[in-house]
C-alpha cells in the first residue's frame, strides 16, 4: 500500500489500487457534472428544464433536501456538545462530515441556480431584511464556515498530520472550543432551516404554499426545522450503515444507531402532529378564504397521492417504526424507518417547490408539468458523487469512527 | 391575509382594461416590446420562455356553440398595492415606492434567484433566458430611454416608467407641478396603441382622471382580489362569466358587479 502511513492506526482499508478505481468511478460523474455546469454557466439557464412557470425546480428541491438531511450535523452537535449525550460521540465526526458535504454541495448547486452568479454577494451588499432568502443566504454561508471549522480538527487528526506538533496542538485547541462552534452552528442552522420553510410560507399569493403565521414566521418555518431535525440524524445513521455495508466493517455500534433512530422517531412524531394539524387548517380554513378547495390544489400528475405518500407511508409509518422499541431494535426495520423518514422530507421539499408553481392560481390559467433537463440531473449527480468522494477520502484517511478498532477486533 | 401592511401613496398610477372592448389583437404586446427594448426571441410563440411583459390571455365561457363566448384579457404587471415579489427579493432589486406606486425592477442589482417569479401569482415576471440579440440594423430601433437587460435577470412591466419621468421633466420645464400631471401627460405604450381604446391609464387617486371613475364601476374587478395583493390594474366587463374568471370563486359564491 502506497498510502499505508496515512491511514488511521490499527484499522484495515482496501488496497490503494482498489480505492483509486472507486475514486475514478466517482470522478467520472464529477467530471460529467463539471461539463454540465460549464454548459449552464456558458449558455445560461435556458439549458435547464426551468421556465417562466417553474422558476424553481430540481436544484432547489435538491438543495432543500440535502440541507434537511445534513441537519444531522448541527443537531447531533447540539445533542453531543450542548446536551452532553456522550454516546453520540461515536458518530459525531461522521455527522460533521455529512453536514459539510451536504452544505458545500448545496452551495455548488446554488452557484448554478442563480441567473447572475457573479452577483451572488449582493445578498450581503444590498440585503433586504424582510426577505427570508436573505436570512438563508446569511445563515447558510456562515454555517458552512462553522462546518469547515468543525471539519478541520478531524482532518488534522490524520495520523501523519497529527505528528506535526503545531497541527497536533491546533487540533486539540479546536476540540476545546468545539462546544462554542456547536452552539453557533445550532443557532445558525435553526434559523436557516426555518427560513427555508418560511420562504414558502410567506408566499401569500401562492395558495399551495401560503401558511398562517406566528408573529413574522409562517408555520412552515417551524415545520421545516422539525422535519430537518427529525430526518437529519436518521440520514447520518443511514450513511454510517451504508458505509458498513460497502466496506464490510463495523463502524458504529447498534446501540448508537438505535439511539439516533429513537431521537429521529420522537422528533418525527412531534413534526407529524403539527404537520397534520397544519395541513388540516390549510385545507379547511386558508384555502376557502382564497376561494379554493383542497381538491383544486391537486391534479392527475401532482395528485393527493403525494400527500398520503409523504405523511402516511413516509411519515406515520416510519414514526411508528422508529418510536416503538420492538421495531426500532430490529436492524432491518430501523434502517427502513430511517430511509422512509428521509424520503418523506425529500417529498415534502419537492411538493413545496414544484407543486406550488405547477398549480395555476389564476382561474383561466392551466396546470403545468416540470421535467428537469439533463443539465440539472447531471449536476445533482455530480454533487452526490462529490459528497461520496469526500466521505470516502475521510473514511480512508481520517479517524472518523472512534469505535471502529474495538468493534472489529 | 398578507403579512405586510399596505402602503398608501398620494399618486397611484393605474389602469382599467375594458375586456368587452378588447379584440385580442396583440397591439399592446407589440408596442410594449418595442417601447421597452425587448430583443426578438428565438421562438416567441413559446410561452414558457417568451419575454412579454404584456401577455394576452384568451378566456372562454366553456359552453358549446351557439352559447360559446370568448374574451381576451391583456395582462401587464398588475402593480400590486401589496406585492408579494417585493418583500421576498433578497437584494432589494424590486421595490414599490413613491413613484406612483409602481413596482420597479432594478436590473443591475438582480441576482436572478427568481424568488419574485415564484411569488407572483399573475406570472407577470419574466426571466431573461436568452442573451438579448437584435438582428443587424434593428439595434437602431432601440429607445435610449429604457436600459437593456442582460441574460440571467428578472424583468417586468413598470408602466413605461421612463415616460413618467419624461412627463415630470416636461411639467417642470413648463412650470407646472410634476406631482399633478394631467391625464394626457403620461400614458403607457400599450394604452396609447390600443386600437379599440380598451386600455385607460391614469392616476387612481385623482378624481379628475378617467381611471379613478372607471375603477369604481360596478363592472370593474381585479385579478385574484381576495389574495390581498391589491392590484392597481382593474378590468371591466359586463359579462358575468368574465368577471367570474377574475378570481377563484367557489360555486356558491356570487361575483362582484351587477
Amino acid at each position: 500500500m502506497i498510502d499505508k502511513e496515512w491511514l488511521p492506526e490499527g484499522v484495515e482499508r482496501c488496497s490503494f489500487g482498489k480505492f483509486m478505481v472507486w475514486i475514478g468511478f466517482l470522478g467520472v460523474f464529477v467530471l460529467l457534472g463539471v461539463y454540465a455546469s460549464y454548459v449552464v454557466w456558458s449558455t445560461g439557464l435556458i439549458t435547464t428544464g426551468l421556465n417562466n412557470y417553474f422558476a424553481f425546480g430540481l436544484w432547489i428541491v435538491f438543495d432543500l433536501a440535502v440541507i434537511a438531511l445534513g441537519a444531522g450535523a448541527f443537531f447531533s452537535g447540539f445533542l453531543t456538545y450542548i446536551l452532553r449525550i456522550d454516546q453520540l460521540k461515536n458518530i459525531i465526526n461522521l455527522a460533521v462530515i455529512v453536514g459539510f458535504v451536504c452544505y458545500s454541495g448545496a452551495m455548488i448547486i446554488l452557484t448554478l441556480e442563480v441567473g447572475q452568479p457573479l452577483r451572488a454577494w449582493f445578498g450581503y451588499w444590498h440585503p433586504n431584511v424582510h426577505s427570508m432568502l436573505t436570512e438563508v443566504i446569511f445563515c447558510i454561508t456562515c454555517y458552512l464556515i462553522v462546518l469547515i471549522i468543525e471539519f478541520i480538527p478531524i482532518i488534522l487528526e490524520n495520523r501523519k498530520l497529527n505528528k506535526i506538533r503545531f497541527l497536533h496542538h491546533l487540533a486539540h485547541n479546536f476540540h476545546v472550543y468545539m462546544p462554542l462552534f456547536a452552539g453557533i452552528g445550532t443557532f445558525l442552522s435553526f434559523f436557516h432551516q426555518g427560513s427555508l420553510g418560511g420562504m414558502y410560507g410567506v408566499l401569500f399569493s401562492q395558495p399551495f404554499a401560503y401558511r398562517e403565521h406566528f408573529f413574522i414566521w409562517p408555520w412552515t418555518f417551524f415545520l421545516f426545522i422539525a422535519s430537518a431535525i427529525a430526518s437529519g440524524p436518521a440520514f447520518t445513521m443511514l450513511v454510517a450503515t451504508m458505509m458498513e455495508k460497502i466496506t464490510g466493517r463495523k463502524l458504529v455500534d447498534f446501540k448508537t444507531k438505535a439511539l439516533l433512530g429513537k431521537i429521529a422517531g420522537s422528533l418525527l412524531c412531534f413534526y407529524l402532529f403539527f404537520k397534520i394539524l397544519d395541513t388540516w387548517y390549510w385545507a379547511t380554513d386558508t384555502l376557502p378564504k382564497m376561494g379554493l378547495t383542497f381538491s383544486q390544489l391537486y391534479n392527475e400528475v401532482y395528485g393527493t397521492w403525494l400527500l398520503w405518500f409523504e405523511l402516511g407511508l413516509c411519515g406515520v409509518i416510519p414514526a411508528i417504526m422508529l418510536i416503538v422499541p420492538k421495531f426500532r431494535n430490529q436492524p432491518g426495520l430501523l434502517y427502513l424507518g430511517a430511509f422512509l423518514a428521509c424520503v418523506g422530507v425529500v417529498v415534502n421539499r419537492f411538493v413545496f417547490t414544484v407543486q406550488t408553481l405547477a398549480h395555476p392560481v389564476m382561474p383561466f390559467d392551466t396546470w403545468t408539468v416540470y421535467v428537469p433537463a439533463w443539465t440539472e440531473w447531471m449536476t445533482c449527480i455530480e454533487v452526490t458523487a462529490y459528497c461520496i468522494l469526500i466521505i470516502s477520502l475521510s473514511y480512508r484517511y481520517l479517524p472518523v469512527f472512534p469505535q471502529e478498532r474495538k468493534l472489529n477486533s | 391575509m398578507a403579512i405586510y401592511k399596505l402602503k398608501e401613496f398620494k399618486i397611484k398610477w393605474g389602469m382599467v382594461i375594458d375586456l368587452d372592448k378588447c379584440t385580442g389583437c396583440g397591439a399592446c404586446m407589440i408596442s410594449c416590446q418595442a417601447e421597452n427594448n425587448m430583443a426578438p426571441m428565438p421562438d416567441a410563440t413559446d410561452k414558457l420562455y417568451s419575454m412579454t411583459w404584456m401577455l394576452v390571455y384568451r378566456l372562454s365561457n366553456g359552453k358549446p356553440f351557439p352559447d360559446h363566448d370568448i374574451a381576451y384579457l391583456p395582462r401587464p404587471c398588475v402593480q400590486c398595492g401589496n406585492p408579494n415579489c417585493v418583500p421576498v427579493c433578497p437584494v432589494i432589486a424590486t421595490t414599490k415606492d413613491e413613484e406612483g406606486g409602481i413596482v420597479s425592477q432594478i436590473s443591475p442589482r438582480c441576482i436572478g434567484c427568481r424568488y419574485c417569479m415564484a411569488a407572483c401569482p399573475y406570472r407577470a415576471r419574466y426571466f431573461n433566458w436568452h442573451d438579448p440579440v437584435w438582428p443587424q440594423g434593428m439595434e437602431k430601433t432601440l429607445t435610449p430611454f429604457t436600459s437593456t437587460r442582460p441574460r440571467g435577470v428578472v424583468e417586468k412591466c413598470h408602466y413605461c416608467h421612463h415616460r413618467f419621468k419624461a412627463a415630470k421633466e416636461k411639467a417642470r420645464y413648463d412650470g407646472r407641478d410634476p406631482n399633478k400631471l394631467d391625464e394626457d401627460d403620461y400614458t403607457t405604450a400599450c394604452a396609447q396603441n390600443c386600437p379599440t381604446g380598451a386600455i385607460t391609464f391614469g392616476d387612481l387617486m385623482n378624481p379628475e382622471h378617467k381611471v379613478a371613475k372607471l375603477a369604481k364601476s360596478p363592472y370593474a374587478f381585479r385579478l385574484l382580489e381576495r389574495l390581498g395583493t391589491d392590484p392597481q390594474l382593474y378590468y371591466m366587463s359586463k359579462r358575468e362569466w368574465v368577471r367570474r374568471q377574475g378570481d377563484n370563486y367557489l360555486e356558491h359564491e356570487p361575483t362582484k358587479g351587477v
